[in-house]
């Protein structure tokens, strides 16, 4: 399972490397960053780039830095950069907890945050999260860099509003506010397998009821996406059993299952009514 | 076929100069340019962990990597574990708890607990069996790999803490 | 290090001493045959559709692309069986006219890379006229399904048939009659390394050297000759190291056979690494099985009468040498399993479908065969009102020698003590308080039990009842001491993980009076070993052990009559220890070295006596030995998720006299470990147009130490005399009694749902959909 004949080329700088893509890009040309998911395919020759333009020695690319209420997260972060928390508060906490949920710790060494979002797997648990949070994706291109809200990026299983000629530059992720709650549940095959359901959410309490709830569902539809029906089960009323599991059925009812060989439509449905009953209930925990 | 690159790896110290394709993947580069069997392949997409290496200390998956990407890396096998004929503590902790049966596995499970162990030394008994899960053994049934793995790194937080 | 067995009067034989084999492997000087060069490398062009004919081959400009046609002169696989209607169907090891498997290898593309030699075949085009394929076992049996072969009518490969006299009578005649049906779902043994294969022509000799992952060194080499129409003694066959074979790698591979025609065509040196996909597609399936058992039970719940219906998905084609028929023919013959029963009937039907062949794995229909017999046994405690530990108590054959309705004799084993071990083991009164407890917080426990026998060990007697073609059983083993008081021994097994290099030492060791770090253990090359039948079936400690024993015995004999001449002492007065020859009683001695020497260099000492040097060969073939085991598992069933998780797992198990206790515990761990993937994880899945689903090891699921619990195990050793070395095999038992005790288990759980799950593997779909429909129709 070798890989198809490719250019390979290593630029040394952001502009350099938006050159490459600019030039190549059209021709076939991918990034190549982690490698975790291109290179398998590549391997399975169900992706056959014709070059591949290797980003992970371009100065800077490996930044990872708080910039006031945002996490701003550079294409060549790995995910192991997650494994501790990476900011004081809750979100440095919630990455950690999803990070451990990512494939393995060998492939968490060189797999990238930025990477998940530009292969847009619907079982990627970043995918989820930016999503969830309402993250920005930079684009860059040598026509300049482009803001995309996470809501407008995912177009279906593996698509995104990504130009050919443009990468992901950055990724800021807003930070949750120092009282958020927040919880993360997923349900996998095996230990590190592709996730076939997930939830994350979060929300705060004010005068003992839930304001501002997020609830994300990943790794059941083409691609992530919050879930309006689950939100508003949740809005308003005081956090608890039953509150939460009808959140759970609403998610359930609400979602639009992916059929694979791992699920069907009416498993991955009882997934997505346990695992954002779960989520909720570790975010109360 | 493309044109071929004019690299160096470093594997254990020592320096081999080859030429490859860009396609070439670390691992196939370690095993038939560099004559390193000792690393296997077991899947070729990044699931079974059997070609396992250190690169610059961390456990990787040489499957997915080109050997390429590799140059300038200090890259680590299975061959550099043994000082000459002499079994290593990890090795000997294999050896002594069964935890290997056809070894065609053993080498990515040595190399993926020596830089797990190197970077996580405070790695506590449940995180450190996580990290198992990372690679595949049909022969055992895992159970004296653990074993073999504890053992080391209790041995290892011991000596710390002495 | 543990002691030698208690009061055995043994020195080496059941020791844990650390295996030989270990050193290289843990520094990575494994030999593998994908580690060798090669001048050449192959990938094969293969069908991507499931039933078809080949149209036309159409080979880029300048490609170097072998097809069937340059391989006409080579024979098809074709295994014979003598039975049961066998059919005869043939494998060309080239596709010809027809595709039957998405995956059949059609062409052998070359190049001097793996790489370029993938891009050529990509380049290839093969124009196949797509015709209806059949994927499921039963479907292919209907009226109107397409034929696999055209001379398998009903795609029926084999049909056998049994029944007792007086089985009617005795199955109208029970107080209850209790059925059950049972899917165990295709699994692939997946060893870690794949199939590989190194052929290499010597222009010198003429000869070709195949070096290739293989558990059958001896009889690849006879059959691959046999097909070339080359005399076997031009081709030599090496196992090196192998990564595990589980049975997939028993078999004839007809990519194999490519190689060494390749070798012999090319004049040099070619190679072939099966990648995890090809493996996954088109190496051998196992376990594609449908049981239905009716079980006709006494008023005492003693089960009297059974009835048994297999169908067995084999596959497109037949494995060579136990062809197709060995699954649906092994449960006919083992499905009364441990349980004493005289009346029984069975219908056990091998079906061809567009999918890969079939061959054994682990158990190969035992894994299945306990399945059924196991929720059997707790469907009717459940419904007879009993405990399922008693209604296995009642009906456990407990009286040796004990023949089965089948014929099969089973010598002394502990079937009701390993029952009675796993059950105190989990404490299941205290199991069931803990479990009533969890159900009124709405968590559901269960427990399960799998009572069963391995048989093991077994020879040509047994394998001759089968009827096949190829009769395997006996091992032959060479032993030498040469001068400097070193041993080499050849054997004609071909172990690929069991530690066989140190256990068989050990027992040598015992014999000779030596360290086993003076014997060499020599496996795999037949250049250098006598003919044998490789590593399978739980049987090379005890038939290449016995074997080795004999031979000792013959050596043993010769040192001591030379120590006596040596000693001027009485040949019954030496003993053999510690690496010398002592007169007992006294402390005149001589090392070992100085026998072997005088052996060799003072020959004329025992003229007339003893023939000089000492090489003896041994050649062992017993009848077969059962082991017995229980398994038992507590496991929690998520009813939201369907997710199960395994809280322990214990194996009370009895393989006779254990040479190297750690070493045992190995294959039982490793075994239980594959048995619960299949449980729970492994399947390979099909479309309905016959490509396959499961390609990658994303999808096809073998289990990663986070799913596999401590296996907690318990001895006992029944020193039966049906082995000379009072030990019997165990490397499948693992595997065969899991999945029946995590499947009763999670039934066990299940239980307030008034649901079966009659199915494996159990994966969270199919038990939230057990549970959907419950919830729709509550109990």
């Amino acid at each position: 399972m070798k890989p198809a004949s490719f250019a390979y080329h290593a630029p040394k700088t952001v502009d350099e490397a938006v050159a490459k893509l600019a030039e190549l890009g059209a021709e076939d040309g991918r990034i190549l960053a982690g490698g975790q998911s291109l290179v398998p395919m590549m391997a399975f020759r169900m992706a056959r780039p014709a070059h591949l333009i290797d980003i992970n020695a371009v100065a800077g690319f490996d930044r990872l830095a708080v910039e006031s209420d945002i996490l701003s997260i550079a294409p060549v972060v790995r995910h192991a950069a997650f494994h501790h928390p990476a900011v004081a508060g809750p979100t440095g906490l919630l990455l950690a907890k999803v990070v451990a949920h990512i494939a393995h710790y060998p492939i968490r060494l060189r797999g990238t945050f930025c990477g998940s979002l530009a292969h847009a797997d619907p079982a990627s648990e970043w995918c989820l999260t930016a999503v969830t949070l309402g993250a920005d994706i930079v684009a860059l291109s040598a026509r300049g860099p482009r803001v995309i809200a996470a809501d407008d990026y995912f177009e279906g299983m593996m698509m995104t509003t990504l130009a050919e000629d443009e990468m992901v530059r950055e990724v800021r992720l807003p930070l949750l506010a120092q009282d958020a709650r927040h919880g993360f549940y997923e349900f996998s095959r095996r230990a590190g397998d592709y996730a076939i359901a997930m939830a994350l959410t979060t929300y705060r309490v004010e005068d003992g009821v839930i304001v501002e709830p997020r609830v994300g569902i990943g790794g059941a539809e083409g691609r992530p996406r919050r879930i309006a029906e689950a939100e508003a089960a949740l809005k308003g009323e005081k956090p608890g059993t039953e509150v939460f599991r009808a959140a759970g059925e609403a998610a359930a009812a609400a979602v639009d299952p992916l059929e694979d060989v791992h699920a069907d439509a009416e498993f991955r449905r009882d997934l997505v009514r346990a695992v954002t009953r779960r989520a909720l209930e570790r975010a109360a925990a | 076929m493309s044109k071929r690159n004019e690299i160096t790896l470093t594997i254990n110290g020592r320096r081999h100069a080859i030429r490859v394709e860009p396609r070439r993947t670390l691992v196939d580069a370690i095993r038939e340019d560099c004559g390193q069997t000792g690393t296997h392949i077991g899947c070729e997409h990044g699931v079974c962990g059997a070609c396992t290496v250190l690169v610059d200390g961390a456990p990787v998956r040489s499957c997915l990597m080109f050997a390429v990407q590799a140059e300038g890396k200090e890259i680590r096998t299975v061959e550099g574990l043994a000082k000459g004929d002499e079994l290593n503590t990890l090795q000997r902790a294999f050896m002594d708890n069964h935890g290997l049966q056809c070894g065609f596995c053993t080498p990515g499970f040595l190399m993926l607990i020596t830089g797990v162990l190197e970077r996580e030394p405070d790695i506590s008994d449940e995180e450190l069996i996580d990290v198992l899960s990372s690679n595949l053994c049909r022969c055992t049934g895992y159970q004296n790999i653990v074993k073999a793995a504890r053992a080391v790194a209790g041995e290892m937080r011991q000596q710390r803490t002495a | 290090m543990t002691a030698p067995t208690k009061g055995s009067g043994l020195t080496w034989v059941g020791r844990s001493i650390r295996r030989v084999e270990d050193p290289a492997l843990l520094m990575g000087r494994g030999r593998f045959t994908a580690d060798l060069p090669a001048a050449h490398r192959v990938r094969f062009v293969r069908s991507h559709v499931a039933a078809g004919r080949i149209e036309n081959i159409d080979v880029p400009d300048g490609a170097t692309v072998f097809t069937a046609t340059d391989l006409a002169a080579v024979k098809p696989i074709v295994p014979a069986l003598h039975k049961f209607g066998y059919v005869h169907v043939a494998q060309p090891v080239l596709a010809a006219e027809n595709v039957r498997f998405v995956g059949e290898a059609i062409a052998a593309a070359v190049a001097a890379t793996e790489a370029e030699a993938e891009d050529i075949a990509d380049g290839v085009t093969v124009m196949i006229s797509e015709m209806p394929a059949i994927i499921d076992g039963r479907a292919a049996m209907q009226d109107g399904a397409p034929l696999v072969h055209a001379q398998a009518a009903g795609n029926i490969c084999v049909e056998g048939k049994v029944q007792t006299p007086g089985f009617a009578e005795a199955h109208a005649g029970a107080h209850r009659r209790i059925a059950v049906e049972l899917r165990s779902r295709r699994q692939n043994a997946t060893p870690l390394e794949a199939r590989a294969g190194h052929a290499t022509y010597d222009p010198i000799s003429e000869r070709v050297t195949l070096t290739c992952a293989t558990q059958m060194p001896h009889l690849m080499r006879t059959a691959i000759a046999d097909l070339l129409g080359m005399p076997e003694s031009d081709l030599r066959v090496i196992a090196p190291d192998v990564g595990g074979g589980f049975g997939q790698k028993m078999s004839l591979v007809p990519e194999y056979v490519v190689l060494v025609w390749l070798a012999r065509k090319l004049r040099s040196s070619v190679a072939w690494t099966e990648d995890r996909r090809e493996n996954l597609m088109a190496s051998f399936h196992s376990r594609d099985q449908h049981i239905r058992l009716e079980g006709a039970f006494d008023a005492d719940a003693k089960l009297v009468a059974l009835s048994a219906e297999v169908v067995a998905n084999v596959g497109a084609y037949s494995c060579y040498p136990t062809t197709c028929a060995v699954e649906p023919l092994m449960a006919m013959a083992e499905l009364p399993g441990p349980y004493d029963l005289r009346a029984y009937a069975c219908l056990a039907r091998g079906v061809l479908t567009n999918t890969c062949p079939m061959a054994p794995y682990r158990g190969v229909s035992r894994p299945v065969i306990t399945l059924a017999l196991e929720r059997l046994m707790d469907a009717a405690a459940a419904q007879l009102g009993l405990d399922p530990v008693d209604i296995r108590r009642r009906n456990l054959i407990e009286k040796f020698p004990y023949t089965s309705a089948t014929g099969l004799v089973f010598d002394e084993g502990t079937y009701r003590q390993t029952l009675e071990m796993a059950s105190n083991a989990l404490d299941v009164p205290a199991f069931r308080k803990r479990q009533a407890q969890a159900r009124s917080e709405r968590r559901y426990l269960g427990i399960g039990f799998a009572a069963f026998s391995e048989r093991t060990g077994y020879g040509t007697p047994a394998f001759a009842a089968r009827g096949m073609g190829v009769t395997p059983g006996w091992e032959t083993v060479e032993l030498t001491m040469d001068p400097s008081g070193y041993v080499e021994l050849r054997i004609g097994a071909s172990p690929h993980g069991q530690g066989l290099r140190t256990t068989l030492a050990q027992l040598v060791a015992e014999e000779l009076g030596i360290a086993p770090e003076r014997i060499k253990v020599v496996h795999g090359d037949t250049d250098r070993t006598p003919y044998g039948w490789g590593t399978f079936a739980s049987r090379s400690l005890v038939i290449a052990g016995g074997a080795s024993v004999m031979a000792s015995r013959k050596v043993q004999a010769k040192l001591k009559t030379i120590a006596s001449r040596l000693l001027e002492a009485a040949s019954d007065d030496i003993v053999l220890e510690n690496g010398a020859a002592r007169v007992a009683g006294t402390d005149r001695a001589l090392p070992i070295e100085t026998l072997a020497r005088a052996a060799y260099h003072q020959s004329h000492l025992f003229k007339g006596e003893l023939d000089a040097g000492l090489s003896e060969s041994a050649t062992y073939d017993p009848a077969g030995t059962f082991s017995n085991a229980c398994h038992a598992a507590i496991v929690e069933v998520d009813a939201e998720t369907g997710g199960v998780t395994i809280e322990r797992f214990v194996v009370a198990e009895d393989a006779g006299r254990l040479v190297n206790p750690m070493i045992a515990d190995g294959q039982v761990m490793g075994g239980a470990a594959q048995g619960i993937g299949n449980a729970l994880l492994e399947e390979i899945v099909y479309d309905d147009t016959g490509n396959m689903l499961t390609a990658t090891l994303a999808d096809f699921l073998p289990p990663t130490c986070r799913e596999i619990p401590r296996i907690e195990l318990f001895h006992l050793e029944t020193l039966s005399d049906a082995t000379l070395t009072h030990s019997k095999g165990l490397g499948e038992g693992g595997a065969i009694g899991a999945p029946a005790a995590v499947l009763n288990a999670i039934n066990d759980a299940l239980t307030p749902f008034g649901i079966s799950i009659n199915e494996i593997p159990a994966t969270p779909q199919r038990i939230r959909a057990a549970l959907r429909q419950a919830e729709k129709s509550p109990a």
